[in-house]
């Protein structure tokens, strides 16, 4: 069937020589049940999803990992450090999560304040440098500042994912400026994760240039989580292609579309 | 074998047969090698070691999984 998306000219989305079919990889957390995440997920699209890492619960009062509920042979899984306070954690984190043996790339998290969940910089790119020289394929969390993204992508990290705001606020692209700046100068692809809230907020924040975008609580806590997966699917597609088409100059003032000649006495 | 050493799996004290190895400690828990990664005194011991290794007392034992998350 032909859709219009085939007029669409767009580069694969590769990280580290992986290459992935959606640009909006989604997260696994926070879902009222198992049934309604894997509908969420298979609603987005989404081939990359995040998992974490932490203890089994041996008295079974909790529920079973999460795998028990994903097919791992057809989604990517894309482990995190979240919860990490400091490097030292964060690589503990990776290298318990690689030794499940699905993949070495792992999205990296060193969480700087409690409040916030903004990251450590230090201990990120600390941990960073450590991670990249033992093998990893290293998606980083940050803050949208450019210096930073920098310093990431000269230690080697596989791709840099500036926020759109804080983890779980749903605020939206705060930065836009910062996060276009980060992508026009950075060579690795740029992924912006955390606290895009509705479909509105993916589409603004593809239409800045950006790889792709990582969600979890915008699908989670919406009302109907797999509608607003379905949602945000569009509109990561549609804020690519609207970046990808070139936007019109903004201007202050009214051109009309309708000739001005041939108007009646 | 009835005598038991005391280690700590997960954060919590556990009374383990002596001389246990983790793969038998595994099973005493009913968890399914495949499906946790074991870390033993900060160290992670790959799968095919597990029946390798064996508990000592006061062993600090970490068993994860993946769990859902951003």
């Amino acid at each position: 069937m032909a859709t219009a998306v085939e007029v669409v000219k767009d580069t694969p989305f590769t990280i580290s020589g992986r290459t992935f079919r959606s640009r909006l990889m989604v997260g696994t957390g926070k879902y009222r049940d198992n049934p309604t995440m894997v509908h969420a997920i298979e609603a987005s699209g989404a081939e990359i999803v995040t998992v974490a890492v932490r203890r089994v619960s041996l008295d079974r009062t909790k529920e079973e990992g999460v795998l028990y509920h994903l097919d791992a042979t057809r989604l990517f899984l894309l482990a995190n450090t979240a919860g990490c306070y400091t490097a030292e954690d964060a690589i503990r984190y990776a290298r318990l999560a690689r030794e499940a043996g699905f993949n070495d790339f792992v999205k990296l998290e060193v969480i700087g304040d409690q409040e916030t969940l903004l990251p450590d910089t230090q201990g990120l790119l600390q941990a960073a440098r450590t991670l990249v020289k033992d093998g990893f394929k290293v998606l980083a969390y940050t803050n949208e500042d450019l210096v930073t993204a920098l310093r990431l992508e000269d230690a080697g990290v596989a791709a840099v994912m500036p926020l759109a705001s804080p983890i779980g606020s749903g605020l939206g692209l705060l930065n836009p400026y910062s996060v276009r700046l980060i992508k026009r100068r950075l060579q690795v692809p740029v992924v912006v994760d955390a606290g895009v809230g509705t479909a509105s907020d993916a589409c603004i924040t593809m239409e800045q240039g950006v790889d792709g975008i990582l969600m979890n609580t915008a699908l989670a806590a919406a009302q109907e989580p797999v509608a607003m997966a379905h949602a945000m699917r569009l509109a990561v597609e549609a804020g690519r292609a609207a970046f990808l088409a070139g936007r019109m100059p903004r201007r202050e003032i009214a051109m009309p579309s309708s000739p001005l000649g041939g108007m009646l006495d | 074998m009835n005598e038991t050493v005391s280690v700590v799996v997960n954060g919590e004290p556990r009374a383990v047969a002596r001389d246990a190895t983790l793969l038998e400690l595994l099973g005493a828990l009913a968890l399914d090698p495949r499906s946790v990664v074991v870390e033993h005194n900060r160290r992670i011991v790959r799968r095919p070691a597990l029946g390798d290794v064996r508990v000592a007392p006061g062993d600090a034992i970490e068993l994860v999984h993946f769990v859902g998350g951003g």
